[in-house]
């Protein structure tokens, strides 16, 4: 079944892209514009329909408050963790947000969760796979920072959900691109990935052997990246522009966003150049000029830089490695092009960074490896085996706010432990535990995850039930949680209260509602493109037809082609997709030989000295063969 | 191939080994047994850790949720418990001390709460910490916490003397190095204790058992002594 495809899908903060494994290596599955990269940019257009990538990039600028980007930074995470988000990111936050509610968004007058939004980008992914297989995508495998927590893996998991997507497995994204690298090294020996993204940094430190990838140990920011960058140098920009134009745009979305767009072209240009120049027009025609050496960018982005070095640091000393003790480092994430950055990789671990495989795509690549292995796996991949670990302590608060911690950061996942609870209260029916998860001594420094209410507890005299709580982390680094009285033997109940998070109604509403048009959808791109085909044959047999080439043909043959292409005229209009495939590959057949006779002709009369564009072929991407072969398999 | 048979088979009903069945190969429930058996080791703490890491990786290839991601959902639900038991006593076997204390605890020994944990838990109530120091270690803490106490004053003071930094260093290099020496000395007693495994009485391996108590307790004793130590010197 068609339905069986699995696509490898890194959902980033700046850019997106899903990828397969295509016989024995994987690739990228462009878009329909041909490109591999996906911004993660959603826009609401002029008409309240939603847009994804690169056509709701421009929107960024035209119409800033109903664009959102970088929404990867707040997902799983609560209002009170992301004031600092908010200095630097446009984002709207709903009027009516209620504390303790998962965020909501604002784009234009309509709100929207993070996950939602993510969603999104994932729809588009998911569209432009099907696109490519021709058929229905509802498996993935879903990349993560490696450092993010079990809130953060929880809101991409129900992202996934949102848009239709079965979410086979969350893989931390350092891990991914190290599978993409050991495909073809077939070697044993440890591996640093050095992982610089838009908003994410992670370290991993891997021990390969014989096919199997050992994550020792993992260490991050979930907060570091190329975006980072972009604010310093925009702040600058906004200072200069106070100072010399005597402007203050800072309120003014608009120019913001044309001086971010300034800033991130010189950013990378100044990877290649020595320096590059910025060239921002404002309101009241004005303009902001400056020239940025590398020497310049390099300084100011030093503390950006710098703090990727105690993670890696943590990290080697968490696997008790010493730098030399590791045998390749591999870099992944757009921001790994800075050489600042490389350079300092490199005095780091002592050794020059591997960078052959695309940065931006490694990840996506690497999911499309595990969602092979997952699939069943292939030659390649059958003896491939990933072990994870989970990047933070799992603890449970115990008397005086402090954290118990009971798995360590580290653990290989799937990881469990089991602690016993016991009442306090005579006859006592509820017991509340508090998840943590973090590696602070107290309870309030820790990311606070869920509150679990244990219900159902047989009533029995105070210290007498004794309830083993078993915590799980499965796979995806995701903890799940199963309580049971002992002495009773009755299975007890658990509430979950996820601090921040959509419940799982919330969840089955957002899907319920795109579900109804998952399908529809896919049926309506389906009808649009076999249209578009229809039109694009049609038309190449209408020039055709004016070719010498027409009368070279018997008159059967002329007469059976115009007969199919009066047979494809009639259904184009319709919705039936499936006919119009079908008369469109009947006149296909049909029109093969006037294709050949026209494809000799056109060679005949470029050797005359003629050009392509006077026999009427040399336009269109159809050039020299008039009938358009179907795209679709 | 590690595990005895202990009950029937879920899918084909042959008698089963601890992970799989025997017969079919298909995976099982988890069943309670304690980390040595989960591998088929005997209980015995000088244990192969080449083998152990073999054996983690063959049993990974095949217990991990990843191979059961087109199973049946009792089949997945069980690869995921067998295989967090299987990562939980690889970790817990693989390192020495963690080992010990875990044969220990398998032996009925309650081990006193001297971890980092329980320190920290009794910085943040202000209760006491239940710490016994052990007696031969008596003079040389009374010494060392006089020195940190009056380094702690001085720097707060600003003031700085070199004498009593270098003995707070020799200290801490003198328990260092009893620190180190009793791992040797545990590591002997797994050799006793292997052996009593074996051929010993009772008596004799709850000597051996509470000589490997005293060891683990007086090496936590150094081992917080030495943070405290690095704290107040802001040693990472």
């Amino acid at each position: 079944m068609a339905s069986d495809y699995i696509v490898g899908i890194d959902l980033g903060t700046t850019n997106s892209l899903v990828a397969h494994m295509q016989r024995e290596f994987p690739a990228v599955i462009p878009g329909e514009d041909g490109l591999n990269l996906v911004p993660s940019v959603v826009a609401l257009d002029e008409k309240n329909q939603i847009l994804v990538g690169n056509p709701a990039r421009k929107y960024l600028i035209e119409t800033p408050e109903r664009t959102v980007y970088s929404i990867k930074r707040l997902m799983g995470r609560g209002v009170e963790d992301i004031q600092e988000e908010l200095k630097f990111f446009p984002f709207r936050l709903a009027d009516d947000l209620q504390p303790g509610e998962v965020l909501r968004i604002k784009m234009g007058e309509r709100t929207y969760t993070p996950p939602e939004i993510s969603a999104q980008v994932l729809r588009q992914l998911k569209r432009n796979a099907e696109r490519f297989f021709g058929g229905p995508v509802t498996k993935a495998v879903i990349t993560v920072p490696a450092y993010f927590n079990d809130a953060q893996r929880q809101a991409t998991k129900d992202a996934g959900r949102i848009a239709g997507l079965d979410v086979l497995r969350l893989v931390n994204e350092p891990t991914a691109a190290s599978l993409a690298y050991g495909l073809d090294k077939k070697k044993n020996g440890i591996v640093a990935v050095y992982d610089l993204g838009g908003g994410t940094f992670d370290i991993s430190i891997l021990k390969l052997h014989d096919g199997i990838f050992e994550v020792i140990a993992t260490n991050g920011d979930t907060h570091l990246g190329g975006d980072d960058i972009d604010n310093l140098l925009i702040a600058i920009a906004l200072d200069d522009i106070q100072g010399d134009l005597k402007l203050d745009v800072r309120r003014n979305g608009e120019a913001v966003q044309r001086i971010r767009k300034a800033v991130i072209e010189a950013k990378i240009a100044l990877s290649s150049q020595p320096s590059a120049r910025l060239d921002v027009e404002l309101p009241g025609a004005n303009r902001y000029q400056r020239e940025i050496t590398r020497e310049a960018f390099e300084q100011v982005t030093d503390p950006v830089v710098q703090r990727t070095i105690a993670p890696c640091k943590q990290a080697l000393k968490d696997a008790g490695l010493k730098p030399g003790q590791i045998d390749e480092v591999v870099l992944v994430g757009g921001s790994t092009r800075i050489p600042k950055v490389r350079q300092i990789v490199q005095d780091l671990f002592g050794r020059v960074p591997h960078t052959d495989l695309n940065p931006d795509e490694v990840v996506a690549l690497g999911a499309a490896v595990q969602a092979n292995i997952l699939g069943g796996g292939s030659e390649i991949t059958k003896e491939m085996l990933l072990l994870d670990v989970t990047p933070l302590s799992l603890g449970i608060e115990v008397a005086g706010g402090v954290t118990d911690k009971i798995i360590l950061r580290n653990s290989t996942i799937p990881a469990s432990a089991t602690q016993y609870y016991t009442t306090q209260v005579d006859g006592q029916t509820n017991v509340a535990i508090h998840v943590l998860q973090g590696e602070r001594e107290l309870a309030r420094d820790c990311r606070s995850l869920a509150r679990f209410d244990l219900k159902g507890v047989p009533p029995m005299p105070a210290g007498m039930p004794r309830i083993e709580v078993k915590f799980l982390i499965d796979a995806n680094g995701i903890l799940q949680v199963s309580a049971r009285e002992q002495r009773s033997g009755q299975e007890a109940q658990i509430a979950v209260q996820p601090s921040y998070g959509l419940t799982d109604e919330q969840v089955e509403n957002m899907l319920l509602e795109s579900f109804d048009y998952a399908e529809e959808d896919f049926r309506q791109r389906q009808v649009i493109e076999a249209r578009r085909e229809a039109d694009t044959i049609l038309m190449a047999l209408a020039k055709g037809k004016k070719n010498e080439a027409w009368r070279d043909l018997t008159s059967d043959e002329r007469r059976r082609i115009e007969t199919l292409e009066r047979a494809l005229g009639a259904v184009q209009e319709g919705d039936d997709y499936q006919a119009i495939r079908k008369g469109i590959d009947a006149l296909n057949q049909a029109t093969m030989r006037l294709a050949e006779l026209m494809m000799d002709s056109a060679v005949t009369t470029a050797l005359k000295g003629k050009t392509m564009d006077e026999t009427g072929l040399g336009e269109g991407p159809q050039a020299g063969h008039p009938v358009a072969k179907a795209e679709f398999e | 191939m590690p595990g005895d048979a202990t009950s029937s088979c879920w899918s084909c009903g042959t008698m089963r080994a601890t992970h799989f069945c025997s017969a079919c190969g298909k995976v099982q429930p988890a069943v309670p047994v304690d980390y040595f058996a989960f591998f088929g080791f005997p209980r015995k703490l000088d244990l192969d850790t080449a083998a152990l890491e073999k054996e983690f990786y063959a049993l990974s290839r095949r217990l991990h949720p990843d191979v059961f991601a087109k199973a049946e959902s009792p089949e997945r639900a069980w690869s995921l418990e067998q295989s967090s038991m299987l990562n939980d006593a690889y970790r817990t076997l693989k390192d020495p001390i963690k080992r010990t204390e875990y044969l220990l605890r398998l032996e009925g020994v309650e081990l006193e709460e001297q971890s980092k944990q329980a320190t920290e838990k009794a910085r943040v109530t202000g209760e006491l910490k239940k710490q016994v120091v052990p007696p031969d270690l008596l003079e040389e803490v009374f010494e060392l916490n006089m020195h940190l106490e009056e380094f702690r004053m001085q720097k707060k003071m600003g003031e700085d003397d070199p004498a009593l930094l270098e003995g707070i260093g020799k200290a801490k290099l003198s328990l260092e190095t009893k620190y180190d020496a009793l791992f040797q000395e545990l590591k002997a007693d797994w050799d006793k204790w292997d052996r009593a495994v074996d051929g010993g009485t009772e008596e004799e391996r709850r000597q051996i058992r509470d000589h490997m108590v005293d060891v683990l307790n007086r090496r936590n004793y150094i081992r917080n002594l030495v943070r405290d130590v690095n704290e107040a010197m802001e040693i990472l």
